[in-house]
């Protein structure tokens, strides 16, 4: 019986190991939870920082992070769509296809801070941008297209290929089968994996180091060419660079930061599976 | 005669051709992008490899300010923290993989699936600054050192940030072993755990390698949470009590000086120079892990 | 002797170098239903993929010969395929309803040619589900999810979204091999009635099948076209011996 007894030892290991993975994932959102909460409150989230940064609320850092993703989303959504489809619909099996398969392979693995380098380089310096809100949602929407592109073309190569025999069969073009057919069945997907992409831009921070945040700015960006706090950005520079920052204010941050992105992960989370269920096929 | 398959390009109508023409632009942009990061880092980051003597910049002493670029310190700092961050990360990786593939009951994994997606979702400046308040006081309580901001403190927060990728790469492999290779096993008389220990694992060995590999690209380029919780000393990290002290990364390197040069300078350079050698580095881990996959597909097995 | 609808001249087709089919030569005329039948592997759903260019879908291929519809080579580049594809209706072996309503479904091509009339979209709509013998079933629920009807009114759906296009030719392959006796039944019906205004050719799924409902037959045997005669003649008085090993059910 001894097999057994080794069975249930490696089961019960395994069950360790694993709850050893969740444990510091729960304790992370658990202690910013409950030592954040006490920070937040209406003026925490709508008013200007001041006295150093002491007092006051986020404001700025928050409106600045939800317009660089905007500005990412503006960019990286027609780029990323649009290659997808290049990619699960037009591409053949060529040398140049999987030229594009090792450049989105590359571009996923390029280190954020190496974004940063490049934006600085080419929207910054060379174009001439600035640190401004465009030159960082550029940077982000390049970071986040291989996210975007290789959740969502999944979901379009998981469309039965008989939908667009089907609709060749009856007088579509290549195009109207996608239009009609693909995209509509495919379009949780894609919005699942352009939510992934612009979360992970929301809580980057090496890429807008050198291209659009500012240390401590009082007031709200007027125009792209304008550099503006940003939320990740900002609870780095309260927490490692401000000496006598108040430690709730700290945690306050990191709470909102972590709201605003796991809110959009669970949105993400929600669109795929109920969409899953009601799908005709 | 051979079929025409041309003939249907030449007569879709105008506003069809736009469409799919800005398609295929679009298709092509991402190589363009990954050559003009590239092409920026060179233009930038190549002076210092001209103005910095090779002994200089090969050298084991980073001090800007007094014209030393030693980036040896640098990139020994990365490659511990990394190789550090992986051997923590893969026995829990392959480990909790196995798990949710192979054992766990439907209702956990209902729940361990969702908490490593949340993983893969809290942005690196928070675990950055949960490693700094959390995670290294409890380390240098524990082991009474006189600073938390170890080279372990910074590993075990990577080796959590790596997890997703490690866990979802080896649970593709798992799932690709055939069934009919785990029923053999069981058939033998084997026991589930021993046909896991003995068949299914070391047939999904080459998947793990690349979830590793995956792992390791990703650990590597961390910034954020590396800077804020490894003391950021650029020392060679040679003696055997390393681990237990700062290091400084390359990533966090850049981070903490770009803000601060130059512009033009040679230290300017010199960072991009890091940039690159950081592009090149991840650029060749991650063509290995997709060469490795690409041959699955092709062979059918991963997919 | 009436000009034939389609005339296929000495068509060989590969995929890769494997030909599926071998120097077939065979004219179909119109208003009448031909057959194409015999053991799997033979070459009958290529061919019938042929006539409206759909295995242009399929890469890597090879091709030699001509087809023709109505004295048009349909694989001459001046050829606009989708307008080829409305002229020439094709249903598949399973029930493929598209994402959508019964109504979505029907109007699907007309939508693609840009056709917006609505009370024209209507009288089709009501045309060709009568066509199909499925207007009855389903006239109260037009609105409702094409995959909820049963399997052989999803077939029958499939046919009305051929019909709705108003082809002159209609191709079926194995369109009853998923259906009941009594949904076939009703699927082969409306063949009958179909003929009249459509040159049919179908694919049939037994050789009961296609000696019930065929004016004239075509037997293909690994890429070779065998024999072509009128259905009567063919399925009981074969001329060349392995058509009547097939028919008499010796092999396949």
């Amino acid at each position: 019986m001894s097999r057994y007894r080794m069975q249930r030892l490696g089961f019960a290991l395994l069950t360790l190991i694993s709850l050893v993975v969740v444990a510091p994932i729960l304790a992370v959102i658990g202690i910013i939870l409950v030592e954040g909460m006490g920070a937040i409150s209406w003026e925490f989230i709508t008013a200007m920082p001041f006295d150093g940064m002491k007092q006051g609320g986020i404001f700025p850092a928050l409106v600045g992070t939800l317009l660089l993703t905007l500005g990412t989303a503006v960019v990286a959504i027609p780029i990323g769509v649009g290659g997808t489809i290049y990619l699960a619909e037009y591409a053949r099996d060529t040398l140049v296809t999987r030229c594009i398969r090792l450049a989105i392979v590359n571009l996923a693995g390029i280190p954020s801070i190496v974004y940063g380098l490049f934006g600085l380089g080419m929207f910054v310096l060379f174009l001439r941008m600035g640190t401004s809100i465009l030159a960082g949602a550029l940077t982000l929407a390049i970071m986040t297209l291989p996210v975007i592109i290789s959740t969502a073309e999944e979901s379009l190569r998981s469309v039965p290929t008989e939908f667009r025999t089907v609709s060749a069969s009856l007088g579509g073009t290549r195009w109207q089968g996608i239009r009609y057919i693909i995209l509509p069945q495919a379009l949780p997907g894609i919005i699942t994996g352009i939510i992934l992409g612009l979360l992970r831009a929301a809580g980057e921070t090496a890429p807008i180091l050198f291209t659009v945040a500012a240390f401590f700015l009082p007031r709200l960006p007027q125009s792209p060419f304008d550099p503006t706090m940003a939320l990740p950005y900002h609870l780095y520079v309260i927490s490692t660079q401000v000496p006598g920052m108040p430690i709730h204010i700290q945690h306050g941050t990191a709470l909102v930061l972590l709201a605003l992105v796991l809110s959009m992960n669970l949105f993400a989370t929600i669109i795929r599976s109920y969409f899953r269920r009601r799908r005709q096929w | 005669m051979f079929a025409q398959k041309q003939a249907q390009a030449a007569h879709a109508d105008w506003r069809e051709f736009v469409i799919e023409a800005l398609i295929r632009v679009l298709g092509f942009s991402t190589i363009g992008f990954v050559l003009l990061i590239f092409l920026f880092l060179l233009r930038e980051g190549v002076p210092s490899f001209y103005k910095v003597p090779v002994s200089n910049l090969f050298g084991t002493r980073w001090y800007p300010n007094f014209d030393l670029f030693g980036t040896l310190p640098l990139l020994l700092g990365s490659v511990l923290v990394t190789v550090t961050a992986i051997l923590i990360a893969l026995p829990l990786g392959a480990a909790t993989a196995v798990f949710v593939r192979e054992v766990a009951p439907n209702w956990a994994r209902e729940i361990l699936k969702p908490m490593i997606e949340v993983l893969a979702g809290i942005p690196s400046v928070v675990l950055g600054f949960f490693g700094m308040h959390a995670v290294a006081p409890l380390i240098r309580g524990t082991l009474g050192i006189p600073t938390g901001l170890t080279v372990f403190t910074g590993a075990l927060i990577l080796a959590y940030m790596a997890l997703p990728t490690i866990i979802s790469v080896a649970e593709d492999a798992l799932d690709a072993v055939p069934k009919s290779l785990r029923d053999a096993g069981l058939a033998m008389g084997a026991t589930q755990w021993q046909t896991i220990w003995k068949v299914v694992v070391p047939a999904a060995r080459s998947g793990i390698t690349t979830a590793v590999m995956l792992g390791m690209g990703r650990a590597i380029g961390e910034t954020m949470a590396v800077m804020m919780v490894t003391g950021n000393a650029a020392r060679m990290p040679l003696s055997l009590d390393s681990l237990f002290r700062p290091a400084r990364t390359m990533t966090a390197t850049i981070a903490a000086e770009m803000g601060e040069v130059a512009q033009g300078s040679i230290h300017y350079h010199t960072l991009f120079g890091i940039g690159i050698i950081l592009f090149l580095l991840t650029f060749l881990i991650n063509l290995a892990a997709a060469a490795t996959i690409f041959k699955k597909r092709r062979r059918g097995g991963l997919r | 002797m009436v000009e034939a609808k389609i005339h296929i001249d000495k068509v060989s087709y590969a995929y890769g170098e494997n030909w599926v089919l071998n120097d077939v030569t065979l004219d179909i005329a119109p208003n009448s239903v031909t057959v194409f039948f015999g053991p799997a592997g033979g070459g009958k759903t290529t061919l019938l993929r042929l006539i409206n260019r759909l295995n242009d879908l399929v890469e890597g291929t090879q091709m030699k010969g001509r087809i023709l519809v109505d004295g048009q080579d349909i694989y001459n580049s001046e050829i606009h395929i989708p307008t080829l594809r409305r002229r020439v209706g094709m249903v598949f072996a399973l029930p493929l309803p598209l994402p959508g309503t019964v109504r979505e479904n029907v109007l699907y091509g007309l939508k693609l040619a840009g056709v917006k009339d609505r009370s024209r979209l209507d009288e089709i709509l009501e045309q060709s589900l009568t066509q199909s013998a499925l207007w009855d079933e389903v006239k109260d629920r037009l609105d409702h999810l094409a995959v909820a009807l049963s399997g052989g009114q999803q077939q029958r759906l499939c046919i009305a979204r051929s019909l709705a296009l108003e082809p002159d030719i209609l191709l079926l392959d194995e369109p009853t091999s998923g259906l009941d006796p009594i949904s076939t039944r009703k699927v082969e019906d409306s063949l009958f009635t179909l003929k009249e205004h459509y040159t049919v050719i179908i694919v049939p799924h037994s050789i009961q099948q296609a000696a019930r409902i065929a004016d004239k037959a075509a037997f293909f045997l690994m890429g070779n076209l065998v024999e072509y005669a009128a259905g009567t003649e063919l399925f009981t008085r074969p001329r060349k011996k392995k058509t009547e090993e097939y028919v008499t059910g010796r092999f396949g």
